[in-house]
């Protein structure tokens, strides 16, 4: 089973864990100011990578607390992961 | 105090004659779901009787147990009967303190697991490392066991597991153990 490092509890079954997506997208702080362009991609582009990617993951059978993983989606080896609002210290994409 | 406060001991969810040596339902207990800022608990350290200043994933045991299982949350379970007392005591200690206290004494059903097979059983379903190494006497956390959400306590190194579920979650996690002992001697 794929082991998912938690930043509150370590390692812990992927069973545990849900996904949500790409990490670090902020939304808009004015949604009235922007064009449906912008805010389509805000809504539906997604950057999809062949290599690293940051994700957000969510500790729901354990701590609760949404976090954010570093992951390869080639090899689907996660090697880091940070609390919300840290950034990643190895080279990420974010 | 609604009147479900005494719920919990009047209708078992678990028939108390369904216990096995290996695997026993608990006497209906007071329990309660303790939110608050990681900093006051720090800053408090316990209230009634409750360590909270714990490490993640770490319970203080005894007729008073805290569980932390998250950086803001803790579960306390005391003896039943004790609600009220304990919701005066928290609130007058906590004051002006943001937090918030949830009695879910009625909500929770807790299991008794021990025996030499314990951590075999449990894992059956539960797929955590359940070596005294990865997982000692004092830990508790939120895990899954088979298709239920569990909050698993290891009490002592007899083993003693306390497993606890919701209520309505009560039948399929006994079933479950009851099942998996089958293949132990705790069967």
């Amino acid at each position: 089973m794929l082991l998912i490092p938690c930043p509150y509890c370590g390692d812990r079954p992927e069973i545990e864990f849900r996904g949500g997506g790409e990490a670090h997208i902020a939304r808009p702080r004015d949604p009235q100011a922007v064009d449906d362009q912008a805010w389509a991609e805000f809504l539906f582009y997604r950057t999809n990578p062949k290599g690293l990617m940051a994700e957000r993951w969510n500790h729901a059978h354990g701590c609760q607390r949404w976090f954010n993983a570093l992951r390869d989606t080639v090899s689907d080896r996660i090697l880091e992961s940070y609390r919300m609002g840290e950034k990643p210290s190895g080279g990420g994409s974010s | 105090m609604l009147e479900i406060a005494k719920e919990a001991a009047r209708a078992a969810a678990l028939d108390p004659d369904a216990a096995t040596p290996a695997i026993a339902p608990m006497p209906p207990a007071t329990r309660f779901a303790l939110r608050m800022r990681p900093e006051t608990a720090t800053e408090i350290g316990s209230v009634a009787g409750f360590q909270l200043d714990l490490p993640i994933n770490r319970a203080s045991l005894g007729p008073r147990l805290a569980a932390r299982l998250g950086p803001n949350e803790w579960l306390l379970i005391a003896e039943d009967g004790e609600t009220e007392a304990i919701e005066a005591e928290i609130a007058s200690a906590l004051g002006e303190r943001f937090h918030a206290l949830v009695d879910i004494s009625h909500r929770n059903v807790g299991l008794s697991v021990r025996g030499a097979q314990a951590a075999d059983m449990l894992n059956a379903g539960c797929p955590l490392d359940l070596s005294t190494d990865a997982l000692p006497a004092g830990s508790a956390t939120r895990t899954l066991l088979g298709k239920a959400e569990i909050v698993l306590i290891h009490e002592d190194d007899a083993p003693t597991y306390r497993v606890e579920c919701w209520r309505s979650f009560a039948p399929y996690v006994h079933g479950f153990l009851q099942e998996a002992a089958r293949d132990f001697d705790g069967g």
